[in-house]
């Protein structure tokens, strides 16, 4: 039996409100992490710094997590339209691209650490590996949350009219995407030295 | 009791401003996204002098009111949910200040130092 939807005494779904709580504070956690690697920009203890990033792999990269927000999108949209069927296509399609970044994130850690950026190296390195680190974790819960909502519309844990379980998995995974368009640029593009 | 039933089998949001883009709207969404994004990486190569900071900041900006706006339906939803990214947001700024203004250590790039 499906718990019944509680409103608060505004008239908003509690569930959403809670998630949109949870990615306010996470715009704070981030904040942080952030802030950590602004400070520590100069502090390479003699190794590796921001040149050995590779900008034309981290755009592909970018654009490709840009366009499972698109994806995400669609299927919320099939889910309105009772399109399970075009909702799950999507939700499998956004899954995918997420796969595809994480691997090319892990591509791209191990080819740092073979060329001397390490996370125990430097202030530098280690601020740079914990933030895009934890951003990929974020990457690897979305793409749990979502073939787990794959799976729930098959054994009908989620229904057709329930549009708001993929839209509320919608919000944590755009989040995730708007974070990286933010570290796109701050961390990647900025030439700060 | 009938309608209490039907609660807890549906949860259309009642939040919600009925008008929610349509498929081919949020395409076109992801067409501005990828200009905008193109638009970024050619910054690599190409050097806009003092422009070049806040350029990269104004189209960093604009994918995130977009991805916002119309992809997490802040355009659309209740003000609640964007005064509590506002908040989010300006607790995040207000980290960064403050250590930055406590350990006067701004990125070069930044001309603050």
């Amino acid at each position: 039996m499906s718990a019944a939807v509680e409103e608060t005494s505004m008239g908003i779904d509690n569930r959403k409100l809670g998630m949109w709580v949870f990615l306010g504070s996470e715009f704070m956690f981030f904040g942080a992490f952030i802030t950590a690697y602004l400070l520590y920009l100069n502090t390479t203890a003699g190794g590796p710094t921001g040149e050995i990033f590779d900008i034309v792999y981290t755009s592909i990269s970018s654009f490709v997590l840009l366009m499972s927000s698109l994806t995400m999108v669609l299927a919320h949209n099939a889910h309105v339209h009772g399109d399970m069927r075009r909702m799950r296509l999507w939700i499998l399609a956004t899954a995918l691209q997420g796969l595809v970044f994480v691997g090319g994130q892990a591509y791209e850690f191990t080819k740092f650490v073979n060329e001397g950026l390490v996370p125990t190296g430097s202030p530098f390195a280690s601020a740079f590996f914990v933030l895009t680190g934890f951003h990929g974790i974020h990457v690897t819960v979305g793409i749990i949350l979502l073939l787990g909502l794959w799976s729930y519309t098959h054994t009908g844990k989620v229904k057709s009219d329930q549009p708001l379980k993929t839209e509320i998995i919608g919000l944590y995974w755009h989040f995730v995407d708007i974070i990286w368009v933010i570290i796109f640029v701050v961390v990647y593009l900025i030439p700060w030295g | 009791m009938a309608d209490t039933a039907t609660e807890a089998t549906t949860d259309v949001a009642v939040t919600h401003d009925d008008h929610h883009p349509s498929a081919r709207e949020y395409v076109q969404i992801a067409g501005a996204l990828f200009g905008l994004t193109a638009m970024e990486f050619s910054t690599y190569f190409i050097e806009f002098g003092p422009l070049h900071i806040p350029l990269l900041l104004v189209l960093m900006g604009i994918k995130f009111m977009l991805v916002a706006g119309f992809f997490m339906h802040l355009k659309f939803d209740t003000r609640v949910f964007r005064q509590l990214m506002i908040t989010g947001l300006v607790g995040a700024m207000t980290l960064y200040l403050a250590a930055t203004l406590a350990l006067h250590e701004f990125p070069a790039g930044a001309g603050l130092g």
